[in-house]
């Protein structure tokens, strides 16, 4: 028998665009909230929770795009023109973003500007991410190995909903990461925001299923063919009850439930999407094992990253270990 | 469908746009890098504190750069597939490997070294950090093999078979120790160290201009002196054995280097200067010494190197652009060999902290070394051209489906993104050197121990410097 490499790799990979959407959501969403926050010292709280975290956090966006070219160069080299301008214009928020969280600490006069530029950078990296999101799961074109689409084909209205949607969806997820680490006022503001921000997610996640379901039979065929929906009904009914909790959650209970519920229902809306497109990586036709680079190279990376990834990830656990607990004003040391 | 040939053009311009802004950061951090190790080692060995000043004043703009660098180089991770999917289709299997190596190597270095390096100068003990500082250095370097096996192997591409047009790998060791990688290797990493000493030369020099001149400038202002009189010499030497590894590797390169069209017999002239002409096939206003091309690119009297008429046109690389990027750079080489002995004859006579004149020079250096690199890169890539891998695979090939429009769209908004960020980045690491290390009292805070808990978990470079940006 042989290793099913190309499967350990999806795995490998899977995990890290998981952790991606899981850490770097928060982040991001910090970044949606700004404009609701403007006293400077609020700012500076909020931004200090993520401080020590927020670039480890985009590791797994690098890893997994050296990953993806590495080992799947297929899939990288039909998803990526399929999705130009939205990777691009993501790419320049994530600069932007990053650029101005680590300027506007050192910037005076001009700190209002670094602002703008964290907000914007935030929103337009998490926009595009959801619009590359929804013309993922629509399907692309591919002809003989090559992108075959039309050129403007991940901007569709479902393509932009889902823009719409991941806006929402890091908004309470960094609503809810606030919630744990702050406290007094802020904290109160915050809560208050949890339960009208994740009855529109909920909105939100039922209008994608059933747009889904209702436009793309072999999604429809995956969930409701045979049994199956026997064995995925849990997915859709566990994301309803973590917007129970988190609604129970706003009013009083322990700070950081809003935001375990809230990472479980990204782990769920990611754990949908999988069941969606399983095996493929590009949908509607390219299979892990056909977007697949030659064995040797497989191997070749696996080698290096089963020797680093536990590095990295018991260091990103540790790191969080580490400034775990609350973030008050004046605390010292972060910037 | 391949892109069409405006998105072709738009798109070169694009990787050459956003690799130009990219690499300037990585060679300022490997050749900072590895001079903070030598002055930490320094002070260790010898206790002067002029050095660990130093060390804390050129870690903190090696720290910016650092972060540029990484910020810049998310988006190569995500270029190759977005303009060059047939590159990546084709290729991918050994250039994403080894790139993927390189991203293992910088997260597994940020992770475990640099903040002991920036941050844990009062939580570890002195040798410990100096361990960290050299596993730094060290990591840019390891870097820089990944990048440079990668690049060398679309150069002199070897180990591997083509199973229906795509390449398949067969032994990574000689896809890694591909023919022009040493020299390469070499070349570069030399040329990072250039950089690094052309900056410390120029920012001291800044100083010294403004009357400043406590012992950490003089001190930086001697060992970059130093450096240059030592490595300028080698660098000529590890490039002049480059040009043999290209001539019997890729001879239209140098052909198109020199300008030289036909394959003259019995010793080839050097063309000095000129301008040469694609249409035409010749170089115009060439001033030639006879003989000089066969000693420079064989070391004979009467070596013989073929013409670019012995390539069809298709196969020519642009010799207009390479001609005059090799002479820039070579130039800039020339004039640090001239400052470097300058520097020794004035050290010798005393006069190396007050000769104006020298030190105008010296700042007028600074950015040579960064120029000398660019017009490096420049030549190597363009004079690889028509392939992107040499041989195997032609540029035009390798473009993604695209319209012009979309990579202009693209172009433009890199352009307008990367001046507004990477010009604060380099506006910022500028302020710092004009702020200078600090000189008598100012020195004895030390500096850059903020974060909580364990080293190495305030781990942003970017947080190491605290000066404000614009006041």
């Amino acid at each position: 028998m042989t290793i099913d490499v190309p499967l350990i790799w999806a795995g490998i990979i899977g995990l890290g665009v998981f952790l991606y959407l899981l850490l770097d959501g928060f982040d991001l969403g910090i970044g949606l909230l700004f404009p609701f926050f403007d006293r400077a010292e609020e700012r500076e709280v909020m931004l200090n929770t993520v401080a020590p975290v927020w670039d480890g956090n985009e590791t797994w966006l690098v890893l997994g795009g050296a990953c993806l070219y590495g080992v799947f160069p297929v899939a990288y080299s039909t998803l990526l023109p399929a999705v130009y301008l939205p990777v691009i214009a993501m790419l320049c928020g994530l600069i932007f973003r990053g650029v101005a969280f680590e300027i506007r600490s050192k910037a005076r006069r001009t700190q209002n500007l670094w602002d703008l530029g964290f907000i914007m950078g935030s929103a337009t990296a998490t926009f595009c991410q959801g619009m590359i999101l929804g013309t993922l799961l629509q399907g692309i074109k591919i002809v003989d190995g090559r992108f075959a689409g039309d050129a403007f084909g991940w901007l569709s209205p479902f393509s932009v909903f889902c823009g719409l949607g991941l806006l929402v969806a890091y908004a309470t997820l960094g609503c809810g990461w606030l919630v744990m680490k702050t406290e007094g006022d802020l904290q109160q503001r915050l809560r208050k925001l949890l339960k009208p921000l994740s009855s529109v997610l909920l909105a939100i996640i039922g209008v994608i299923s059933l747009w889904t379901v209702l436009g793309q039979p072999a999604v429809a065929q995956r969930w409701f063919g045979g049994h199956n929906f026997l064995y995925f009904a849990p997915v859709p009914l566990l994301v309803l009850a973590c917007v129970v909790g988190i609604f129970r959650s706003a009013d009083s209970g322990h700070d950081a439930r809003a935001f375990i519920l809230m990472e479980a229902i990204i782990f769920l809306g990611y754990s949908g999407l999988l069941i969606s497109i399983f095996p493929n990586i590009v949908p509607p036709t390219l299979s892990i094992w056909a977007a697949s680079a030659p064995r040797s190279s497989q191997i070749f990376v696996l080698v290096g990253t089963v020797i680093i990834l536990p590095i990295i990830l018991s260091y990103t656990a540790l790191s969080y270990w580490v400034f775990r607990g609350k973030v008050r004003h004046g605390d010292e040391g972060y910037h | 469908m391949p892109g069409s040939s405006d998105a072709l053009v738009l798109a070169r311009l694009q990787f050459a746009f956003t690799i130009s802004a990219h690499i300037i950061f990585p060679a300022i951090s490997i050749g900072l890098a590895n001079y903070c190790a030598v002055l930490e080692g320094l002070w260790l060995r010898t206790g002067k504190a002029v050095y660990r000043e130093l060390f804390y004043f050129w870690s903190k703009i090696f720290a910016v750069g650092f972060g540029m660098g990484v910020v810049s180089g998310v988006v190569m991770a995500y270029e190759f597939g977005a303009n060059w999917a047939g590159f990546s289709r084709v290729a991918g299997s050994v250039n994403g490997p080894l790139l993927t190596y390189e991203v293992l190597t910088a997260f597994f270095l940020e992770a475990g070294f640099l903040g002991i390096m920036l941050f844990g100068w009062k939580r570890v003990g002195p040798r410990l950090h100096f361990l960290a500082t050299c596993l730094v250095a060290l990591g840019t370097l390891l870097s820089t093999f990944w990048i440079l096996a990668s690049n060398s192997w679309m150069q002199t591409p070897q180990g591997f078979e083509i199973v229906d047009g795509r390449v398949v790998p067969l032994d990574w060791l000689k896809i890694i120790f591909n023919p022009s990688f040493p020299f390469r290797l070499v070349h570069m990493s030399i040329a990072a160290f250039l950089v690094a000493a052309t900056i410390v030369a120029g920012c001291a020099a800044w100083h010294l201009l403004r009357g400043r001149s406590g012992e950490g400038i003089k001190k930086s202002f001697s060992m970059a002196a130093g450096m240059i009189l030592v490595t300028a010499p080698i660098q000529m030497i590890a490039g002049d054995q480059h040009g043999l590894n290209t001539l019997e590797h890729q001879p239209a390169k140098i052909a198109a280097i020199e300008g030289l069209w036909e394959t003259e017999k019995g010793g080839t002239a050097l063309n000095l200067v000129g301008w040469p002409d694609m249409k035409e096939e010749r170089t115009n206003y060439a001033l030639s010494v006879p003989h000089l091309g066969s000693l420079v690119l064989t070391h004979t009297w009467s070596g013989e190197i073929r013409g670019l008429k012995e390539f069809a046109p298709e196969d020519r690389p642009n010799s207009t652009i390479v001609f005059w990027s090799f002479r820039t750079m070579v130039g800039m080489g020339l004039l640090m060999l001239l400052l470097g002995l300058l520097g020794l004859v004035l050290r010798l006579r005393n006069k190396l902290y007050d000769t104006r004149w020298y030190q105008r020079f010296a700042l007028a250096m600074g950015p040579s070394g960064l120029i000398a690199l660019i017009a490096g890169w420049i030549t190597t890539e363009a004079g690889r051209q028509p392939w992107v891998v040499y041989g195997v695979l032609r540029t035009a090939d390798a473009v993604s489906p695209l319209s012009s429009q979309q990579v202009g769209t693209s172009l433009l908004i890199f352009i307008i993104v990367y001046f507004l960020v990477f010009g604060t980045g380099i506006y910022y690491m500028l302020k710092l050197m004009a702020n200078g290390p600090p000189v008598g009292d100012q020195a004895a805070d030390v500096p850059g121990d903020a974060g909580k808990g364990i080293p190495g978990f305030d781990h942003r470079p970017m947080s190491r410097a605290t000066d404000p940006i614009d006041e």
